[in-house]
């Protein structure tokens, strides 16, 4: 029988205040084993607060072929940067 | 947590309470000793990556715990004996663990029963400690409940995967519990030192516990769908050194080279 | 796609990497990238998880609890090491039970080191001073390398590994500062593991086939003999602190390169080795196969109980 022991994305935060991120992946049978595992795998050196798994597979990613389309439309939008807009030295605070 | 009562000044100063305390110190410790060095032949043997991980880690926890205690009753002797003396020095009668940490890794499912059979009482007997009238062992007990609560989750989930996966793990679970169930009872035997640190408010009463260990191992043995075993006669004897034939192999292992190389540092 | 079109996705492959950008899974890449990434990372993961069976072999009998604990540590780090590398390969496609699969039938290799046995405690010490130190200078460029997964695990174990070659070189420390005894087991380890050492960084630039594709992907930044020469250069000055002598009469400082000159590596031996005759070939596939095979009916067991309890949950809700 082929066994393949479905694949997790860990997500761990490292301290209160910050972001869960994505630090690797394990195999697990279940989301209980996955969070163990998550735990004996990626904190033994105390790098979380709080961990996330979730099953590689419900992930959906976007398609590398697609990155124009979706990703260059926004290199042309100067104007949502502060650095547009032209203000004399003097203005401070702002 | 506050300790149910306070230590008497001079409690330590007498050699006998002394005596017993240590001897308290290694029939706890010791069980530590002889499951993490079980648990570390396991390393790069184990079922998957992620659960040999988790094993070893539990190792580390043991072996850490050990230190503790020894260090302390090193502190204790004041003759600079130190933990290593004592974890690779004895012969086989002085040490006091439990004839359950010493039965051998017979496979996956040996490993896991005889796991969670220590760590629901480990856990028990250590959320006790935190009550200590003594303050050293007040502060291990309250690291060591923390690792002790994680080895329980570890060892009583896969003891569930275990009993209620495929009709191969139930049978070969069911074995595990079937040969380890005997050693139980011996975690919560008395001893004459385990007693005068009772009287002392050093150590809990784990006798008042046993009944809730057995409500509690059998109801997630239970859950696993696993029988509990009958049995008409408990095994008993390592708390006054009388160890299993495997105990003599286990430290002939672990003292190898503190014998070969008396005098050494390492 | 035509062949111009490959082409063309080639050289904008080539470009990318070229100016240092990463190349993530789903990116389009030649099979021939995929492939040679695969049997990299596969190899280099079956290196720490068949690693841990030499250093295993002496947890239960590390003379210490310090040393214990440490050894016990270090071994389960190369558990994660291989578990972070088996993840990123997974991420070209190959499944874990696939990449073991090749590993027990001999298809895929390892590091031929761990191919010769720990006879004593102090081939715990010389496997960390001398393996991890040739292993990290192997390791620290593949931080960079173009492949995002390989690199980012790359990381992580560098970050990990920073403790064990100083583990391994403290207990060449003690044993050096022993008893007459203790001083010969640490000089009769070194004498041992050396020359596998050396012949760890790979064949000679000469006999070796994948330099030149290795460079460019950035699987490589240094040739092998390049990589040997750092190492005998950074080594030579740590044995000379323990007091051991490095088994190479022919090795000596030129003052003209600027580096040690040392004597003709035993290829014959290193491919013997490969070939799968050294002295441990056999018991470290055994040991690893055993594992496996022996686990089988646990993970059966636990994607059974996974099944169930799904089922229970479906049917409940």
């Amino acid at each position: 029988m082929k066994n393949e022991i479905p694949l997790w994305e860990v997500f761990i935060r490292s301290k209160n205040g910050l972001e869960h991120r994505h630090c690797g992946s394990l195999h697990a049978e279940d989301a209980e084993m996955a969070l163990n595992n998550a735990r004996d795998v990626y904190t033994r050196r105390s790098e979380g607060v709080s961990i996330w798994v979730v099953e590689s597979k419900h992930i959906t990613a976007s398609n590398p072929d697609q990155s124009a389309e979706l990703f260059e439309p926004a290199n042309d939008k100067v104007y949502r940067h502060p650095t547009f807009y032209d203000l004399p030295d003097e203005v401070k605070h702002m | 947590m506050k300790p149910i009562k306070e230590l008497n000044p001079t409690f330590l100063t007498q050699e006998e309470n002394k005596e017993h305390l240590i001897n308290y110190l290694l029939e706890t410790a010791d069980n530590y000793l002889i499951l993490g060095q079980r648990l570390g032949e396991l390393c790069g043997h184990g079922p998957n990556l992620e659960p040999d991980i988790a094993i070893t880690n539990i190792s580390l926890d043991l072996l850490g715990q050990v230190r503790s205690f020894y260090q302390y009753i090193a502190q204790l002797k004041a003759n600079q004996t130190t933990e290593d003396d004592i974890a690779f020095l004895r012969k086989e009668r002085e040490y006091k663990n439990v004839l359950l940490v010493e039965q051998p890794n017979t496979d996956f499912g040996y490993v896991i029963v005889r796991q969670y059979f220590f760590d629901v009482y480990n856990r028990m007997f250590l959320n006790a400690l935190q009550q200590s009238a003594d303050e050293t062992l007040r502060s291990l007990a309250f690291k060591g409940i923390k690792e002790a609560a994680y080895h329980e989750r570890f060892s009583g989930d896969w003891l569930k995967r275990l009993g209620d996966g495929t009709e191969e793990s139930h049978h070969r679970v069911q074995q595990a519990v079937d040969d380890l169930w005997i050693y139980t009872d011996e975690l919560f035997h008395s001893t004459a030192s385990s007693k005068a640190m009772m009287e002392a408010g050093v150590a809990p009463d784990m006798l008042q516990l046993r009944e809730y260990y057995y409500e509690k191992v059998e109801q997630l043995l239970e859950t696993a769908t696993l029988k509990v075993p009958e049995v008409e006669y408990f095994q008993k004897g390592g708390k006054k050194g009388m160890h299993s034939e495997y105990m003599g192999r286990i430290l002939a292992e672990m003292q190898y080279m503190q014998r070969t190389y008396p005098n050494s540092r390492w | 796609m035509s062949e111009a079109e490959i082409k063309n996705l080639e050289e904008q492959f080539e470009a990318k990497i070229a100016a240092d950008e990463k190349i993530e899974p789903k990116d389009w890449m030649p099979e021939k990238y995929r492939k040679t990434h695969i049997r990299q990372i596969s190899q280099h993961a079956h290196s720490e998880i068949v690693g841990m069976l030499p250093e295993g072999n002496w947890i239960t009998r590390a003379p210490s609890l310090r040393r214990k604990v440490a050894l016990l540590a270090k071994v389960q780090d190369e558990a994660g090491h291989g578990l972070y590398l088996y993840s990123a390969c997974e991420t070209l496609g190959i499944s874990r039970e696939q990449m073991y699969e090749d590993l027990h039938s001999g298809k895929a290799k390892y590091s031929s080191i761990f191919n010769y046995p720990t006879l004593t405690w102090a081939d715990i010490g010389a496997i960390g001073w001398l393996v991890d130190g040739a292993a990290i200078i192997n390791q620290v460029p593949l931080c960079n390398t173009s492949f995002g997964p390989y690199a980012r695990a790359m990381v992580r174990v560098c970050k990990e590994e920073s403790f064990h070659q100083r583990q391994g070189y403290e207990i060449m420390l003690s044993l050096c500062n022993g008893t007459e005894e203790q001083k010969q087991m640490a000089q009769d380890a070194l004498d041992r593991w050396w020359w596998p050492s050396l012949m760890m960084l790979g064949p000679t630039d000469a006999a070796s086939t994948h330099t030149e594709q290795s460079m460019k992907w950035k699987l490589k930044r240094k040739t092998n003999d390049e990589l040997r020469q750092q190492f005998v250069d950074q080594t030579v000055p740590q044995a000379d602190i323990l007091g051991l002598t490095i088994p190479d009469p022919e090795l000596k400082w030129n003052e003209e390169t600027g580096h040690y000159d040392f004597g003709e590596i035993d290829w014959d031996e290193f491919w013997q080795v490969v070939k799968g005759h050294g002295p441990m070939n056999k018991k470290r596939l055994e040991d690893r196969k055993n594992a496996w095979e022996n686990g089988a009916w646990v993970r059966e067991a636990a994607t059974a109980y996974a099944r169930k309890q799904n089922d229970r949950k479906s049917k409940s809700a």
